[in-house]
């Protein structure tokens, strides 16, 4: 479980990054930080495994206040995947899925035989095992990215709009992909986007962030939907606009879904 | 070329002294290049000092900095020595705004998933930043290699020898072929270690062989390059 209790992070020049966030993160759950840039979502993220410390409250992890923990040591247990990829371009793509585990001291040669493992996992040809990042496709990189955040088995995973470069085909592809991931694998993923569709199809739990680093939102897809905490929610998961507010009609004898500028969303399942 | 063959012994000779002179004033300009120029990099105050040093020590007159060194060294004025560290001292003067722009050139992106992955501080220069530095690293390297080579001559004017011998003696003999031949044996060499250097970064860099690799880094070695030789 992961918790911030009254986090804040403001920087020496007076910016106020993130203010008083509470979270909690139940184990083997999606959360995902959503909000426009400037919002503080990454901040929230990188506190996680220190990368930013915070200037006020605790996060903690498993009731461990991170701020205890070794940087370098809490950072090789946590899975990290971020924006184009963050692949290491001097090594091949087995190389760097087994760069964590060769840090921890396991050897070269056992690394890389999980490593093909984890390709396999995330869908890759293990032909791809010796070719240098450049050489791979953006969404093929990103799943390199995410098999490498995996390769330590870690029970956290924190996903830093890892889908953000991909063109929408390949992002509609990893989001699947990474569904069936976590319902295999299970793990407790913190996941950030700007993209609220994303938030809705991969987050058990949504957390709609705020310019100024203030969680506006904190609750499930459906609650968010039915019931959005203000009004600056309302405009960003799309209520207000009509886009979410869906109506039945009548065509042809068939119950047709329609938006509110009466575009068809789909038809009503018998 | 009747004198070249006569003279065979002798040219390989300086040839080689020439070697001895130049690789390892290459090597050490390179050695503290990069913690300079890391330097450089990390720590924006120091990098105006750093490079404006490194820009006076390039603009010390060669055969001035020959002379003046053997009091500061304490070794003869004569001895190779004095010329190996004038060399040095030249080379990292041309490799040190190389070495902190090798350094830049290393994207913030991958140093900070470098960190993310759990990397201390010294295995990221190490694993991470010093490789990915290499081939800008590289290519400031060849323009010192082809600078030393030719610079090492001048030591002959003050009685080091080497391939520059073959100026001295040829202007003060009146042998035109001993003179062409120093030339073209000071091209070679240079030549010749240039493209070990190449090789070396073929085997050491093996990423940049990669079609998209290549066109990535030999980008940023040409903007590197173009600017050190503007500047030299």
């Amino acid at each position: 479980m992961i918790e911030f209790r009254g986090v804040s992070k403001q920087y020496p020049d007076g910016t106020v990054a993130v203010e008083g966030v509470d979270i909690v993160i139940e184990p083997h759950t999606t959360t995902v930080l959503v909000g426009s840039s400037g919002s503080g979502k990454t901040t929230l993220l990188r506190m996680i495994n220190r990368m930013v410390d915070p200037t006020g409250g605790q996060v903690l992890i498993d009731g461990t206040d991170v701020a205890t923990v070794d940087p370098v040591r809490l950072r090789r247990g946590i899975g990290y995947v971020m924006q184009n990829s963050g692949l290491l371009p001097h090594r091949t793509v087995v190389d760097n899925v087994a760069t964590v585990p060769v840090l921890t001291g396991v050897s070269r040669k056992q690394a890389r035989a999980r490593a093909l493992e984890l390709l396999d996992t995330v869908g890759l040809e293990r032909s791809l095992a010796d070719k240098y990042p450049s050489q791979l496709s953006g969404g093929q990189q990103q799943r390199v990215g995410v098999a490498r955040g995996l390769a330590v088995d870690p029970n956290i995973l924190l996903m830093d709009e890892p889908f953000g470069a991909v063109d929408p085909i390949v992002r509609s592809e990893l989001q699947q992909e990474l569904l069936r991931l976590q319902g295999e694998l299970g793990k407790t993923v913190v996941f950030v986007t700007h993209d609220i569709d994303e938030a809705f199809l991969l987050g058990d739990q949504i957390v709609i962030m705020q310019q100024g680093g203030r969680i506006s939102q904190a609750a499930s897809p459906a609650e968010i939907l039915a019931a959005p905490a203000d009004a600056f929610v309302a405009d960003f998961v799309g209520a207000e606009r009509g886009k979410r507010s869906l109506h039945l009609t009548e065509v042809d004898g068939r119950t047709v879904v329609v938006d509110g500028d009466g575009r068809p969303a789909g038809v009503l399942a018998p | 070329m009747t004198w070249l063959w006569s003279n065979l012994d002798e040219v390989g000779e300086l040839m080689l002294v020439h070697l001895a002179l130049s690789v390892p004033a290459v090597i050490l300009s390179l050695v503290f290049s990069i913690p300079l120029g890391w330097t450089a990099h990390r720590y924006a105050w120091s990098r105006g000092v750093l490079l404006s040093i490194a820009a006076l020590l390039y603009a010390i007159p060669s055969l001035a900095l020959f002379v003046s060194l053997p009091p500061l060294t304490g070794f003869g004025l004569r001895s190779p020595m004095n010329l190996v560290i004038a060399l040095t001292i030249y080379g990292v003067a041309v490799m040190v705004r190389t070495a902190a722009d090798a350094f830049d050139s290393v994207s913030r992106e991958v140093r900070q998933s470098a960190t993310a992955l759990g990397y201390s501080a010294s295995g990221r220069f190490w694993g991470v930043e010093l490789p990915l530095a290499g081939p800008v690293l590289l290519s400031g390297l060849r323009v010192v290699i082809v600078s030393t080579v030719s610079l090492a001559t001048v030591g002959a004017v003050i009685g080091v020898p080497s391939l520059g011998s073959l100026f001295t003696d040829g202007f003060q003999r009146g042998i035109q072929a001993e003179i062409v031949t120093g030339i073209v044996a000071t091209i070679l060499l240079a030549l010749v270690l240039d493209l070990v250097a190449v090789l070396l970064g073929r085997l050491l860099l093996p990423w940049t062989r990669t079609p998209s690799g290549r066109r990535a880094s030999q980008e940023r070695a040409m903007e590197t390059t173009e600017r050190v030789a503007g500047a030299a």
